[in-house]
């Protein structure tokens, strides 16, 4: 006999598998605990980075960095992606979740593995960073934790997978698959090569640290570990612009200003990203350059072309679906009216512009080869990576999860009027953070570094003033933007614990239904162009896209122009 | 709501592009081809251009070429730990040791001459960081890196370690003394 296993979610008409229900639950509430363990251990390290403050010794901020670092690029968002994955394969396409069975063990695979990394690092003796450049040692636990996670992070995504295969042999949906759920595909297809890479380096360095192989050579390491720790970055990247998209048409009914483009630029990104390891080998000996030059543009920078592509029509998607809606005035009443006050519109937008303008621009930047000899190992890499890992993929994340509350967890968001704000302090506080950092590394403020007075060191070194003061603002951006995130898993925390029930009803029943395509194209008078503006649709995305490709251009330009003044070296 | 419906065609891949969608393919496209185009130029008629010039080595046999470089050129000692100063001729090799926790020798190369300098590390990972000029570069145990540099810069110029290797890495720095021609 069918057991009721579906229910229909009456505010939004998604319908959810009880199992795969569950489960994009646990997997949200393991990466809200990560981010808690994240979020503590950045307010400390911020804080002995701002020079007045100088919170830790060096011991523990050394330890804390390698806490923080894993917790947030690792575990907070690849827990938070399995959910992502669950939910755009079993509630958009309308299926239930292959094998749960399957994907409990891989959860616990994860949390075992995410425990074990844990308990290694605060333990001592594994203060190795994120990275854990061979060969400076960590525990065997510390390698191990890892391995164990990320196999259960495969195991997780061959279940998307699966999920794919049964909504199509149980014919669950009409036509292809949704935009989003193609974008979360292209995300799980960079997670299954990016783990490769991961159990390809860290399977013989765990080998390594218990004495059964005799040596790893470093720049071996270095370009097999970065295949694994750039490329899960791209997973990110992948994921939030899903997301970007999700929001896009929940928010707005947004649909993409046509297929092909959309989901052609997720192929490139499947082709292309993965190339990223060279960025980290930019100055590294015994790499050639026309290794680097290649790799390190992507190709060609095609990977870049499609993330500018995403980041045109996804605010051109809701350009039209708001022009349609008659905000036709001009070049941006669509955008000035709006919900600016829906933490999950303004999460999204400010996580779709400080991606753009603060990530994506610094990266190419500093991803330029020549370029990178200023830019190497100093602070302004992770003034970039928190542009992109935390304003684009946290910051989606953050937004999504307030959707996510009455949908999936059935409870009613605590603080609605803090949770309005909350996107704008975190959002715009690490706006500011990045800014200041980037600021500092051009300065040559170093990253990972405990002292940048040198005040122990044999021959020291004075900084110019401007540098402290910009690492005096990333103090106090960075707790402007802790502020935010503690905003943030407080209304979390309290809205799934202990928050009020959602009043409708919506109970489990037998039957699943279908998911049915589109309604096709409704053409305003005089097509799609006629409501916009010069024959084009989205003509005030298309002004905004110019502004962003100018700052590009001459922000690109001023770095060859700083690189110029350096020693001329060969 | 359609990003998250099936396409409303059967045959999406024949819709046509929006014009807003053409033009910035189009742009994005043209600056993406220029920026890939930027480097190699900048091999051909720039002058800041890291290295393609590195060996493989062993701790031992770059400590021996770098002693017998601090044993010909060494001018003076300095600091409580007596680090020797080394100021090697002109178009000459120069060997920098990267290792826990400091970069040895010191240096004093002349303003406007250009070097070949090897840089090695003799245990972990490390990163040569010049301060304030900014040039940046990674040091690995087991390689041999070859910049040919030429300081055109008056000052001073300090070491950092720019890769994290451990407690004392806050405290790995290092000196390059600029001289004036002549002097």
């Amino acid at each position: 006999m069918k057991k009721p296993e579906f229910r229909i979610c009456p505010e939004s008409g998604l319908q959810f598998h009880k199992q795969g229900e569950m489960l994009m639950r646990i997997n949200a509430v393991a990466a809200v605990i990560a981010l808690l363990i994240g979020g503590i251990t950045a307010l400390l390290i911020t804080l002995t980075r701002w020079p007045t403050v100088h919170l830790l010794p060096a011991d523990r901020f050394y330890q804390l960095l390698t806490v923080h670092g894993i917790n947030m690029l690792i575990f907070w968002i690849i827990f938070f992606e399995i959910a992502v994955l669950y939910f755009c394969s079993s509630t958009l396409l309308r299926c239930r979740l292959a094998t749960p069975r399957l994907a409990w063990l891989a959860f616990a695979l994860m949390v075992g593995g995410a425990v074990m990394n844990n308990v290694s690092v605060f333990g001592g003796n594994s203060s190795v960073m994120m990275t854990s450049y061979v060969p400076m040692p960590a525990e065997p636990s510390f390698y191990l934790g890892l391995i164990l996670f990320a196999v259960g992070a495969l195991i997780g995504c061959f279940i998307f997978l699966g999920t794919l295969v049964i909504a199509k042999e149980e014919k669950t949906y009409e036509g292809s698959i949704p935009l989003v759920t193609f974008g979360a595909l292209t995300a799980c297809i960079i997670a299954v090569f990016t783990i490769a890479g991961g159990a390809i380096i860290l399977i013989p360095t765990y080998l390594w640290s218990i004495g059964l192989i005799s040596h790893i050579d470093a720049p071996m390491y270095r370009l097999i570990w970065w295949a694994f720790g750039h490329s899960s970055q791209q997973i990110n990247v992948a994921a939030h612009v899903s997301v970007w998209y999700l929001i896009a048409a929940i928010v707005f009914g947004a649909r993409p200003l046509s297929e092909k483009v959309s989901r052609g630029a997720f192929i490139l990104y499947i082709a292309f990203l993965q190339l990223a390891s060279a960025h980290h080998l930019l100055v590294d000996p015994g790499i050639s350059s026309t290794w680097k030059i290649f790799n390190t543009s992507y190709a060609m920078y095609l990977a870049v072309l499609a993330s500018m592509i995403h980041g045109l029509t996804v605010p051109g998607s809701i350009e039209v679906a708001q022009r349609s809606r008659g905000l036709t005035k001009g070049l941006f009443e669509w955008l000035r009216k709006a919900p600016w006050g829906n933490p999950v519109f303004s999460g999204m937008f400010l996580s779709l512009v400080g991606f753009g303008f603060l990530g994506g621009i610094s990266g190419v930047v500093m991803g330029t080869e020549q370029i990178n000899i200023i830019i190497h190992n100093t602070i302004y890499v992770p003034g970039h990576f928190h542009a992109t890992v935390v304003i684009g993929t946290t910051l989606a994340f953050m937004s999504l999860t307030y959707y996510l509350i009455p949908v999936l967890f059935r409870r009613q968001v605590f603080l609605p009027g803090l949770a309005k704000y909350q996107p704008y302090i975190f959002g715009i506080g690490m706006m500011v953070f990045t800014l200041v950092m980037m600021g500092a590394g051009t300065l040559g403020v170093q990253r990972r570094h405990w002292d940048m007075a040198f005040t122990d060191a044999a021959i020291g070194y004075d900084y110019p003033a401007s540098a402290y003061t910009l690492m005096g603002l990333v103090g106090i951006s960075g707790v402007a933007a802790i502020t935010g995130g503690a905003i943030f898993l407080l209304i979390t925390v309290v809205s799934v614990f202990f928050g009020k029930r959602v009043e409708s009803e919506s109970s489990y029943g037998i039957a699943p239904t279908r998911l049915m395509r589109a309604e096709p194209i409704v053409e305003p008078q005089g097509g799609h162009a006629g409501a916009g503006k010069w024959g084009f649709a989205a003509p005030g995305t298309f002004t905004l896209a110019l502004f962003f490709l100018a700052i590009f251009v001459i922000y690109y330009a001023v770095n060859w122009k700083y690189l110029a003044s350096v020693w001329p070296m060969s | 709501m359609t990003s998250i419906h099936p396409p409303a065609q059967t045959i999406w891949w024949k819709q046509p592009l929006d014009r807003v969608e053409g033009t910035w393919i189009a742009l994005a496209l043209v600056w993406s081809l220029i920026m890939f185009i930027m480097m190699p130029l900048w091999h051909v008629y720039g002058k800041q251009n890291i290295s393609n010039e590195a060996y493989k080595t062993t701790p031992e046999a770059f400590m021996a070429k770098t002693q017998a470089m601090v044993d010909q050129y060494t001018v003076r000692t300095e600091t409580n730990q007596q680090m020797p100063v080394v100021r090697p001729p002109p178009g000459s090799d120069v060997y920098l040791i990267g290792r826990l926790w400091q970069w040895w020798p010191l240096l004093e190369l002349e303003r406007g001459q250009t070097y070949r300098v090897h840089i090695s590390s003799m245990d972990w990972q490390h990163g040569f960081s010049l301060q304030p000029v900014n040039i940046n570069a990674q040091i690995l145990p087991g390689y041999e890196m070859v910049l040919t540099m030429t300081p055109d810069t008056a000052g001073d110029q300090s070491i950092i370690c720019n890769e994290y290797c451990g407690i004392g890495h806050h405290m790995m720095t290092g000196k390059i003394y600029i001289t004036e021609g002549g002097s």
